[in-house]
This record gives structure tokens, C-alpha cells and sequence, in this order.
């Protein structure tokens, strides 16, 4: 068995940028997610706000319980039905970010639940509303613990950002794929495509590593 | 005629499901008194202290506070006004709740400055001076993991006075602290009720509230069952309950 290298690093400059196009994707994603995750998780705190409560909890349920493709296939090939036609890059990030905030959503939930109830009860005694709590004391702690859990978060979505190449957007997965159909050296083409996810996944697993140390050192974590 | 009491509570009940918690207590704090309330554990003399300043909502019965009704019948005041009357209500807890992610000196401005709209240099000043008056001028920049159990209730009860509160509500300010750490929190309770302080205490400090009380409660089963000054709680009982509590609590203390 001959392994042949020699068309991926001839087009080397098409799996760059098809590298750069996977970070786009999965950062500005990421920024939806969080944001929306956030939303949707402060709004599943209270269960007596049955409005609030009820539509979150229908968007985890729809976003978490679908899969990725067929969403971002809805947003892709269902919306033009409606005369909404978005740039396929937009697609991409919606419908990552939004199938990611369901995720998100529960990471968020978690990490401010796990904070004592003691620190909204001093917030509330020296008379904060509920949301001058939330804000300045509940929420800063609450992040802290997000850290960790919502950096698992990006490395799922990394990975599964290779999904968009479905939706006609030249990310990584794409671009290995575009060499592939001229070259014919599949394995070779994936395996390198599999070697710089894995670099930007670990390279994001140094870094939280490195955030988390710090914070330890900082004494903002036990 | 004499002054209203700073905190009236009357015929207050509160139940959590078919428990009984409070089954109708009256009790009165006056301006400056130190109130201690005593009792066995399960009394409900914790919740009784957590009503008053809203963080349990009883069912039935009245609690009015620097002049304004907290509660009456389990409607607990319209939130903007609860909010405003906290501001007056200090409240020290049991497990201290420091804010563990801002240092001393912002856990003690925090309040000033959110809620009093105090500049961060005055709020600055008028912090350093509380956290001197208990002790812990030199922990200003420390966060709160890095202090002991008595320097964090002392946190605590500058935290609370930095919003010059017109009553101090303690909830067991010792019960969490080692023993050799219970002195220092007393010393600057002390201090507090010397200097005028409206004060209504929860504790298994005997010796606190003999020195310092103005009125001791003893609870038991959700009642006072006994009101009086020290002398006679501690000398004269005239509940057999009081005295048998007594007796267990002191023979604890050797």
C-alpha cells in the first residue's frame, strides 16, 4: 500500500483556507450559542414564570432532540420555501448556534443553580432586586463555573461545524473534499483533514487548561 | 409616651405544608434594644428572624418594621418598597455568604454602591472605616477564601452595617465558627449594641445573652414561651421548659 501526501500539500492554500472558514463558522457560532444559551437558561430557572419556562424549555426539547444535519438542512433547503433565503454561511452559523445553544442552555442553567442560595439571600437582604443579584453577584460566579463545560461545548462544535459542508459552505471538510473529487487519494486527504481538527481542538484544550489554572491560582475556584 | 417599636411582630404564623413552624408569636424589638432569642433547635426561632426581613413569608399574622408593614397575612410588601426597606434591615447569616469572587473591601461596598448610589471613593472610605471598627483593616484587598470563619462574620456584619442600617438581624452568627473564633464575632456584636444598635439576636451564646440582652425570648414549638430580661431567664425561669433548656445548653458549656 503507497500512501501519496502529495495533493494535499500542492493545495495546501485550499485546506488553509478551509481552516480558517471551520474557525469562522465555529466562533461565531459559538457567540450565538452563548448568547442564546444564556437566555434560554435564565429562562428555565423558575419554573412559576410559565411562559418563559414553557418556550424554553419547547426550544431544548426541539433543538436537543433533532439532529444537527436535518436542522441545518431545514434552514438550508425549508426556508427558501418561505421566500427566505439566507447566504449558506449564515445557515451554518444559525443553525450550529442554535442547535449549540440548547446545549449551552443547560450549561448555564447548571452553573448558576450550583451557586449556594446563600448569595442570593445576602444579595437580596442588603436589598438588591432579584436582578441586581442575578447581575453582579449570582452570574459572575455563575460564569466562572461555565468555564469548563462550555469549552467541551466549543470542542463539540468544532467537530461538528464539519456538518456545514452540507449546506455548501467551503470549510475544511469541504475544501479536503474538493481534493478528494480531483485526486482520488481519499484517505490521505481525510487523514490530513483529521490532523488539523484534532490541532484545533487540542490547541483549545491547552488554552482552557491554561484558564482554569489560572483561575485556580487566583483563588476564584476550590 | 414612648417611641414605636422598630420591630413589632404579632400573632405570626408560618407553616411549610402540615408543618408548623411559628403558630402565633408576638415579640417586640424597641429603638436601641438588644433582643436575644433562645430556644431548642426546630423552635422556629431562625425562620422568626428570616420573616423579618422578608426571606420567609408567614401565612398568617403581621410584622412591622422601621415603621412600615413587612407582611400582613402573607402578603408580603410590593417588591420595589421590600427592596427599599432591606436597604434599613441588616441581616448577618450563619454560613457568613461572603461574595467569594469580590475582594473584602468590595464585598463591603458593593451594597453602598449599587443600592445608596454611593461614589466608589466614598463608599471606599466609609468601608475602610467599618471593616477597622471590626478588626480587619488589613484584609481589605483579601478575598474572602483566604480568611478564617471569625474574620469572615466580621466581613459579614461590616458588609451589613455599610448600609447604615436602622436594626441588625443575626441568624446564628457563631454557630458555624470554631470555638475559639466565636469570641471575636461577640466583641463586635457588643460593640454594635454599646454604640445604640436595634438588635434581635438568634444564638446558643449564653453568655452573649446574658451580658448583652435587653430581653431574652425563649422559644419552644413554634412559641415564645418565656420573654424577660436575663436576671430572670437565667436566675428565675418561671417555664419549666426554659429552665430544662437552660439546664442542657449550660451543662454543655461546663
Amino acid at each position: 500500500m503507497n500512501f501519496d501526501f502529495t495533493p494535499a500539500l500542492t493545495d495546501w492554500t485550499a485546506l488553509l483556507s478551509g481552516a480558517i472558514v471551520t474557525i469562522e463558522v465555529t466562533v461565531s457560532a459559538l457567540v450565538l450559542s452563548c448568547l442564546l444559551g444564556l437566555l434560554i437558561g435564565i429562562g428555565r430557572l423558575n419554573p412559576d414564570r410559565k411562559i418563559a419556562y414553557g418556550v424554553c424549555s419547547v426550544y431544548l426539547s426541539c433543538f436537543r432532540g433533532t439532529p444537527l444535519l436535518v436542522q441545518l438542512f431545514i434552514w438550508f433547503f425549508g426556508l427558501p420555501r418561505f421566500g427566505i433565503l439566507l447566504p449558506a454561511f449564515v445557515c451554518g452559523v444559525v443553525g450550529l448556534g442554535m442547535y449549540s445553544a440548547s446545549y449551552v442552555s443547560e450549561i448555564v442553567r447548571g452553573a448558576i443553580q450550583s451557586i449556594d442560595r446563600g448569595q442570593m439571600e445576602a444579595a437580596r437582604s442588603l436589598g438588591m432586586s432579584s436582578r441586581q443579584a442575578m447581575l453582579k453577584i449570582i452570574l459572575p460566579q455563575a460564569f466562572i463555573r461555565m468555564i469548563p463545560p462550555l469549552g467541551n461545548e466549543f470542542i463539540s462544535l468544532i467537530k461538528n461545524s464539519a456538518l456545514v459542508s452540507l449546506v455548501t459552505i467551503h470549510d475544511l471538510m469541504h475544501e479536503g473534499q474538493k481534493i478528494i473529487s480531483v485526486s482520488y487519494r481519499s484517505l490521505e486527504i481525510y487523514l490530513v483533514i483529521a490532523v488539523i481538527y484534532w490541532i484545533m481542538t487540542s490547541v483549545t484544550t491547552l488554552i482552557l487548561r491554561r484558564i482554569e489554572l489560572r483561575m485556580k491560582a487566583g483563588g476564584m475556584v476550590q | 409616651m414612648t417611641a414605636p417599636a422598630m420591630i413589632k411582630i404579632s400573632r405570626l404564623h408560618k407553616s411549610y405544608g402540615s408543618n408548623d413552624v411559628l403558630k402565633g408569636v408576638d415579640l417586640e424589638v424597641d429603638l436601641s434594644q438588644v433582643v436575644v432569642v433562645i430556644g431548642p433547635s426546630g423552635s422556629g426561632k431562625s425562620t422568626l428572624l428570616r420573616c423579618c426581613n422578608g426571606l420567609e413569608v408567614a401565612q398568617r399574622g403581621t410584622i412591622d418594621i422601621c415603621g412600615q408593614r413587612l407582611v400582613s397575612d402573607g402578603r408580603l410588601l410590593a417588591e420595589k418598597d421590600l427592596n427599599k426597606l432591606r436597604t434599613q434591615v441588616g441581616m448577618v447569616f450563619q454560613s457568613f455568604n461572603l461574595f467569594p469572587h469580590l475582594t473584602v473591601l468590595e464585598n463591603v461596598t458593593i451594597g453602598p454602591r449599587t443600592l445608596r448610589g454611593m461614589h466608589a471613593a466614598q463608599a471606599e472610605d466609609l468601608a475602610r472605616q467599618l471593616l477597622a471598627k471590626v478588626g480587619l483593616a488589613e484584609k481589605a484587598d483579601a478575598m474572602p477564601a483566604s480568611l478564617s470563619g471569625g474574620q469572615k462574620q466580621r466581613v459579614a456584619i461590616a458588609r451589613a452595617l455599610a448600609m447604615e442600617p436602622q436594626v441588625m438581624l443575626f441568624d446564628e452568627p457563631t454557630s458555624a465558627l470554631d470555638p475559639e473564633l466565636v469570641g471575636e464575632v461577640l466583641n463586635v456584636m457588643k460593640l454594635l449594641a454599646k454604640e445604640g444598635m436595634t438588635m434581635m439576636v438568634v444564638t446558643h451564646e449564653m453568655g452573649f445573652a446574658r451580658e448583652m440582652a435587653d430581653v431574652v425570648v425563649v422559644m419552644d414549638g413554634g412559641r415564645v414561651i418565656e420573654a424577660d430580661v436575663p436576671d430572670v431567664i437565667f436566675k428565675n425561669p418561671k417555664e419549666e421548659r426554659t429552665r430544662s433548656f437552660l439546664q442542657a445548653v449550660l451543662k454543655k458549656e461546663g
